[in-house]
């Protein structure tokens, strides 16, 4: 039975009864407890940084040359919280709400509350860190609006915001590593979860420059081991990104909670042809200032600054009055492969809608310049001129890689852009202090399911990644470990570490005597076609019926025709890829299965058969009101287990952005 | 954008590991797409390799984004290629024609020594941040985020030396091999806020002192870090720095 610990009270209680009654750690008992912590994104970083200094002694991994490399920092638009520095009607209550209903009613409301509360104490965190984010001219920080919401409450740092959160991040960790609290394991990467009387104690893991296995023993083990967009294969996730950590810790005995909930970005800059390795994402952030279009006539070939007004389909205005260009993700990656489906899309691939920025180029920005500098009846040239420079310090570094990438200036011609797989909302279950269900194996941030729900919201996935590491496992951990303080380290010889070693040993070795003929590569890509084609944008019963079959085979193919070049003891990425593309293909089967259990649609997830009558989502609170947290039973066999979702204060409703 | 394919001839670094010798090989690479980046160019020759029962290019890469900073490939004589304020990853193959010869190398320098092919250790640079390289902030100790007002000026210029990813590419192009553009961002980023101002002395001497611990060489001004950063961090944080350890140096209480 799943038991998600949620504290008893009124909502908006839960999180100060919890805190003032959680068990605490005594400053001399933490120095005695160890904790490993998996994985240096935003999570990862801010946990191993925070545990830290509470006087835990940390010891982190990453599979990067350097803690300060993990994805986290890759992301451009910025971080929501609910400061209401705007005086726009912002509040706690509004970001819970706003969470709860982007995510389709699909997460839990504790969770989210709790997120929303902590979300303000992120960014005073931050600015004390010097996370440079982005000022007005009076000093003080400013915000723009994202999403799926109607207030300005999101943080930003130009469109590098994850790069400068993990920055502070980075750098709390590290002091910890000079202070001699956090010792730091870079190119390691995790092949094994020891449990020990049901209680998870350690880690196995190989070190990628001399491919040995080691083994760490800690009190508690801390997943933040980010999410699994790259079972697609491409996917604006970095090349590294994999789920095996959080696919052996399942393994293990950690269920995976709603593996179908994947979430496609609407703005990606489109495939360019076969030997595409992953794909860019250009900001949401973006769609405050750009406008969305096709030709009105299917099959138009003429460029797009030839198409007159009137002959542009701004197909989000028109079907999202109220919302517009800023719907949540999911609803407008829909939209753009309903029109591209429908022969309107642009491009040499026909794959890709218009992004447009001239418009408020001249009539936001320019004519907002011309007026503070006091020009008069301005020309369009000017007030062009003027918005540029107001675009380029807003997103400058966007529109140049933009322009890298395509070699096409945004400035001029409007951007092509089409939805990619960006993050996935499922991941390991875990009860309210984040803990899976194996105890003292703990998951944070996107690796994790908890927030989410069917569907992320713009700028909300750094504010969990910090809050649970900064804000909630600090707490959540102690409650745990106030009960560990008789247990001495167990040595690493234990017949349980001894056991866990000799099977990720054997499990390099029988990869590496398959010997085939075929490359890790070709399989990825492969496993990310089906995935896309079957569990992608939108599922049916047919599709994902043929795509388990076809992962089946696939898995078959693999573990007698894969080849992998070099060596076991030696710096091998080959190697590392095909485990971790073993454990993809696993993952691809259960995410077909969940899909196919999950017959209604919701948030990211579209299955054809739940429609309404003009093509939206329609979800099934009835049956289908459930976190789906699988259990590994043995090969291809997983149990279903459902914890029910109960809404107290945020009733649900059909989500509508008309 | 015309789209076109070349043919071309690489020249890539070999080294088993750490302690081998290295050597260079020459390798043909056909049916090259101007619009592939240089990543996926190299993808496609160690695809090739891994077919012939070869074995392929090591080398770093993650976010293909130009923002993690792991990939590090010196190309002709260049860190990150011949594109101005760019990566690696981000370096597209219309920048080159059917026929070209290209040299990929990995960084050059002491304090980063080749862990394998193209990949190297550039743990010196965490050690740096260790020094001293961050604020001393507990998380929970922090003030409401805007009861300290920072200058638009000074915090949009805290930003730009904020921006460098610590790829290395400064060092890499240094003839002195010298990490005074990664110390000089950094002391910057912190020096420049409000934020940073208590421990702004100590925070230069013991850096600087890290940096010349790892076997990094002396500033002499030439310019060349500045002119191939990706991120266009400028040579007046070398300055900054040098102003800020002098200050440290004169003002020192012992």
């Amino acid at each position: 039975m799943l038991d998600s610990k949620i504290p008893s009270g009124p909502l908006d209680q839960k999180w100060t009864s919890y805190k003032g009654h959680c068990k605490l750690v005594n400053p001399a008992n933490k120095r005695k407890l160890e904790v490993i912590v998996v994985g240096t994104g935003l999570a990862g970083a801010s946990a191993a940084a925070s545990l830290g200094e509470l006087g835990y002694q940390v010891k982190a991994f990453c599979f990067q040359d350097s803690p300060r490399r993990a994805h986290s920092i890759a992301a451009q638009g910025g971080i929501n919280a609910a400061k209401n520095y705007q005086n726009d009607g912002d509040s706690v209550y509004r970001l819970f709400y706003d969470t709860i209903k982007g995510g389709d009613y699909r997460s839990r409301e504790a969770n989210v509350h709790r997120l929303a509360e902590v979300s303000v104490n992120i960014i005073d965190q931050c600015v004390a860190q010097g996370v440079p984010f982005a000022r007005e001219y009076g000093g003080l920080l400013n915000n723009r609006s994202f999403g799926g919401t109607q207030v300005k409450r999101t943080f930003y740092a130009a469109g590098q915001t994850g790069q400068q959160l993990l920055i502070g991040a980075y750098q709390a960790l590290e002091r910890q590593v000079a202070l001699g609290k956090v010792t730091m394991y870079t190119r390691h990467e995790m092949l094994d979860v020891v449990v020990i009387d049901g209680k998870a104690r350690g880690i196995i893991c190989r070190n990628l420059v001399t491919g040995e296995l080691e083994r760490h023993f800690g009190h508690a083990v801390v997943l933040c081991t980010g999410g699994y967009g790259n079972v697609f294969y491409l996917s604006t996730n970095a090349m590294g990104s994999n789920v095996t950590a959080a696919w052996k810790a399942h393994k293990k005995g950690a269920h995976f909670a709603n593996p179908c909930f994947t979430q496609i970005h609407p703005t990606c800059i489109p495939v360019s042809g076969d030997h595409q390795s992953k794909l860019t994402l250009m900001s949401e952030s973006l769609r405050n200032d750009g406008r969305i279009w096709v030709p009105a006539k299917a099959g138009d070939k003429r460029a797009p600054n030839d198409i007159p007004e009137e002959e542009r389909d701004y197909f989000l205005e028109r079907r999202y009055p109220a919302f517009g260009n800023l719907v949540p993700r999911d609803v407008a990656s829909r939209a753009a492969k309903e029109r591209c489906d429908a022969g309107f899309g642009v491009g040499t691939t026909g794959q890709a809608v218009y992004l447009d920025f001239k418009y408020n180029l001249i009539n936001k920005y320019g004519k907002a310049e011309a007026n503070k500098q006091g020009l008069q009846n301005p020309d369009t040239e000017t007030l062009v001129r003027l918005g540029k420079e107001v675009v380029k310090e807003e997103y400058g570094n966007l529109f140049d890689m933009y322009e890298k990438i395509t070699g096409e200036n945004p400035y001029e011609v409007p951007m092509r852009i089409y939805p990619a797989v960006h993050y996935t909302m499922g991941g390991l279950w875990v009860d309210y202090e984040l803990m899976t269900s194996v105890k003292g194996l703990y998951a944070l941030g996107e690796a994790n399911f908890s927030d989410h729900g069917a569907n992320r919201l713009g700028a909300s996935a750094l504010m969990q990644g910090l809050a649970d590491g900064y804000f909630v496992i600090p707490y959540t951990i102690g409650n745990y470990l106030a009960d560990e303080i008789a247990t001495k380290p167990i040595a690493t010889d234990h017949p349980a570490f001894l056991e866990a070693e000799r099977n990720a040993a054997e499990r390099i070795q029988k990869l590496m005597n398959i010997k085939g003929t075929q490359t890790v590569e070709s399989f990825h890509k492969r496993l990310g076609k089906i995935m896309w084609e079957e569990c992608g944008m939108a599922r049916s019963q047919k599709g994902l019926t043929k795509a388990i079959e076809e992962i089946r085979q696939l898995k078959k193919e693999f573990w007698s025709d894969v080849r992998i070049p070099g060596d076991i003891n030696e710096m091998n990425p080959e190697l590392d890829k095909a485990g971790r593309v073993a454990d993809f293909i696993e993952l691809g089967e259960l995410m077909c299965i969940d899909a196919l259990d999950r017959n209604e649609s919701c948030g990211g997830h579209f299955r054809e058969e739940s429609q309404t009558e003009d093509g939206e989502a329609l979800r099934d609170d009835q049956q289908f009101a459930y976190v789906a947290a699988w259990a590994y039973q043995s090969d291809s066999n997983w149990q279903l287990n459902k914890e029910p979702l109960t809404f107290e204060i945020a009733k649900p409703s059909q989500r509508s952005y008309k | 954008m015309q789209h076109y394919t070349m043919n071309l001839t690489l020249k890539v670094w070999r080294q088993k590991n750490a302690s081998d010798k290295g050597h260079f090989e020459t390798y043909p690479v056909k049916n090259i797409s101007s619009e592939m980046s240089f990543l996926e160019m190299i993808d496609v020759l160690n695809e090739q390799l891994i077919k012939e029962g070869k074995e392929p290019i090591a080398f770093d890469h993650d976010c293909r984004e130009g923002i993690c900073g792991m990939c590090s490939m010196y190309i002709n004589g260049r860190p990150h290629g011949p594109w101005q304020h760019n990566t690696t990853c981000q370096l597209h193959m219309r920048a080159y024609q059917d026929g070209d010869t290209i040299v990929v190398e990995p960084w050059r320098a002491n304090a980063f020594p080749v862990v394998k092919d193209l990949m190297v250790d550039r743990s010196a640079f965490d050690r740096i941040i260790q020094a001293g390289g961050y604020i001393s902030v507990n998380t929970g100790n922090a003030v409401d985020a805007n009861s300290t007002p920072v200058e638009k000026e000074k915090a949009d210029e805290a930003f730009a030396a904020a921006a460098c990813i610590g790829c290395g590419a400064c060092v890499a192009a240094c003839k002195n091999s010298s990490a005074m553009l990664f110390v000089g961002a950094k002391v910057s980023h912190l020096a420049l806020l409000p934020q940073g101002a208590p421990e702004r002395k100590n925070r230069a001497m013991n850096m600087v002192a890290q940096m010349d611990r790892e076997g990094f060489g002396a500033c002499t001004n030439t310019g060349a870090c500045e002119a191939v950063c990706p991120k266009g961090i400028s040579i007046e944080n070398i300055a900054r720095l040098n102003r800020e350890y002098m200050m440290a140096g004169l003002t020192e209480d012992k």
